[in-house]
């Protein structure tokens, strides 16, 4: 047991710390392309915890980033200076609480459905708060957007605090998420995606249970809109809310392996610079929905329970196949001897 | 022996069709209680009301002494309570331990805790001893044989220490052997004091495990007595074989 830990946690030092170093060895284009990589990162291991470990397919998860977004946009032009330019990370924390209150009583709501309703009310929901962003004109300046004040780092480093943010932000999910899966909050999860009436039949509180997962997840998504609405530096209601973002932290998670820890991130990596490469190569920015397409495709063809839980299972499936003489040699030595 | 589980003038429509009527009935404590009926009689219903799965449009459930106002499976599943299914129902993905674990309902302040304590996977491992799963305690429960995973469901109503089971068709669709297995284990268990309630169309499982025996027909109770009683009841053998 205490071996399997120690051998996940050093992977989790080595990618982690992989991670960590990238941005000094590459230029600030690459580390800029980092940023939207540990951005769909975080966002697709935050909706795992809705999508894979309770089996609840959310398409509004983008809501909540927009949310976020939105949240550090208003608190920054308005009432607030950015200070040095960290301070808008300093709220983040703030952001997240508020977001997953929030998204509580719409779970509430949503939780009544499950399935494909699910997915439409909470595709629903993304385009309620896209609406709600267009025409609440006093707070968000509808269509016109809102430019947020940009900090004065010095050009040579100026993506790496958004860097360094994304990948707080996907540690604490990774973390959360490894937290949930080893816990009876997990646990129970795992129930309501195999079967919440038999769950439910047990005395579970499943209900419950699916709030704090949702509100776990929504709560990471706000706060990576927040650094991703700053990083940009100007937001308008069509990007903050936008279905795109929704569908690739779907895809990813399904690319990667749904319901596992790394899964996710995986996906992410293949993914984000996958699509900012057709971007730069083809000039059209639309050309990778159809490679996303391709990708679903493969996907659901050769691995349709995605690239991680797929490989794991060839791999304890060979050494299972390789095993059987070994034990049984051991079984009956105390026999002989 | 005081009544455990007393339905009165249950009442249940779907659209047009009365599926439950006036069906009234108790089961003893310390009894294995059997439920029959010809198909389409109400058996299910009736569990899916008592346990809370479906709302009934009028009656009173009383379990344990205490008015269940509006019975909901997660409640009454705490309160001591369970049920199993006509098909099994397990969690496929999980293991046979944390299929069990599961079957432990949790304080809202328990989610915290890890996944499977150790005293919790010991409870697991002796129950699923019992029942000759703990050669596949680590095994995703879903591999399992249809017989096995009927098992699994039963040693998993057992976890939390009910007070009464309600088996909805424990013997269909597995082999002469699990079936043996699932009545030893019944009539042991009711021997240490748990009482059942049982649907069951295997008639002669009925005749040797149940007592008394209740006979649903139209969504009513027909007739409630001693099996070989029952069987010799006109009413009965109208019911089943028709005028």
């Amino acid at each position: 047991m205490s071996r399997i830990r120690l051998a996940g946690a050093t992977r989790a030092a080595i990618v982690i710390g992989a991670l960590a170093l990238f941005p000094f060895l590459v230029g600030q284009q690459w580390v800029q392309i980092g940023v939207l990589t540990l951005m769909y990162a975080g966002l697709a291991t935050a909706w795992n915890l809705v999508g894979g470990y309770a089996g609840y397919v959310s398409l509004g998860h983008v809501a909540f980033f927009g949310v976020g977004a939105y949240a550090v946009a208003v608190a920054f032009t308005r009432w607030f200076s950015i200070g040095g330019g960290y301070r808008p990370f300093y709220v983040l924390p703030l952001i997240g609480i508020g977001v997953a209150l929030v998204s509580v009583p719409i779970g509430w709501i949503a939780f009544r459905t499950r399935a494909a309703t699910f997915a439409i009310v909470t595709l629903t929901l993304l385009f309620v708060v896209q609406q709600l962003a267009f025409n609440l004109h006093s707070l968000t300046q509808g269509s016109l957007g809102i430019l947020l004040p940009q900090p004065s780092f010095p050009n040579s480093e100026y993506e790496q605090p958004f860097y360094y943010a994304m990948l707080g932000l996907l540690v604490l999910g990774l973390l959360v998420s490894r937290w949930v899966a080893t816990s009876k909050l997990g646990l129970t999860l795992f129930a309501i995606r195999d079967d919440e009436d038999r769950a439910r039949g047990l005395g579970e509180r499943v209900t419950l249970a699916k709030l704090m997962a949702f509100a776990l997840s929504t709560g990471l998504a706000g706060m990576i809109g927040a650094v991703w609405a700053y990083h940009l530096g100007q937001i308008y209601p069509q990007f903050a809310v936008d279905p795109l973002i929704t569908i690739g932290m779907v895809l990813m998670v399904y690319l990667g392996g749904k319901g596992s820890l790394w899964g996710p991130v995986l996906g992410a990596l293949i993914l984000v610079p996958a699509q900012q490469e057709l971007a730069y190569d083809y000039g059209s920015s639309e050309l990778y929905l159809i490679a996303y397409a391709g990708v679903f495709l493969a996907v659901m063809l050769v691995m349709p329970r995605g690239i991680l839980p797929s490989l794991t299972e060839q791999w304890r499936r060979r050494s299972a196949r390789s095993r059987p003489t070994r034990p049984s040699q051991r079984a009956e030595e105390p026999a002989t001897s | 022996m005081s009544a455990l589980l007393e339905a009165s003038a249950l009442r249940k429509r779907f659209g047009g069709v009365v599926a439950v009527d006036d069906c009234t009935f108790s089961v003893a404590s310390g009894t294995v209680t059997g439920l029959i009926g010809p198909n389409g009689s109400g058996k299910t219903t009736v569990f899916n009301l008592v346990t809370g799965y479906v709302g009934a449009d009028g009656g009173a459930v009383t379990f344990d002494g205490v008015h269940i106002r509006r019975p909901s499976p997660a409640l009454l599943a705490r309160r001591g309570l369970i049920r199993t299914f006509q098909q099994a129902r397990i969690f496929p993905q999980l293991t046979l331990v944390e299929n069990l674990v599961l079957a432990l309902p949790q304080p809202w302040w328990g989610f915290g805790r890890a996944s499977v304590g150790r005293e919790e996977r010991l409870r697991a491992e002796h129950l699923l001893d019992e029942f000759g799963l703990l050669a596949h305690a680590d095994v995703a429960a879903g591999e399992l044989s249809y017989g096995q995973q009927k098992l699994l469901e039963f040693a998993a109503t057992l976890m939390s220490r009910p007070k009464l089971v309600l088996l909805d068709e424990p013997t269909a669709g597995v082999n002469p052997v699990v079936v043996e297995r699932i009545t030893s284990h019944v009539r042991r268990l009711n021997e240490q004091g748990l009482t059942f309630l049982v649907v069951e169309h295997d008639m002669n499982v009925v005749m040797s495990l149940c007592d008394p025996v209740i006979v649903l027909d139209g969504g009513a109770t027909i007739a409630e007595g001693k099996p070989h009683e029952v069987q010799r009841d006109p009413a009965v053998l109208d019911a089943y074989l028709g005028e």
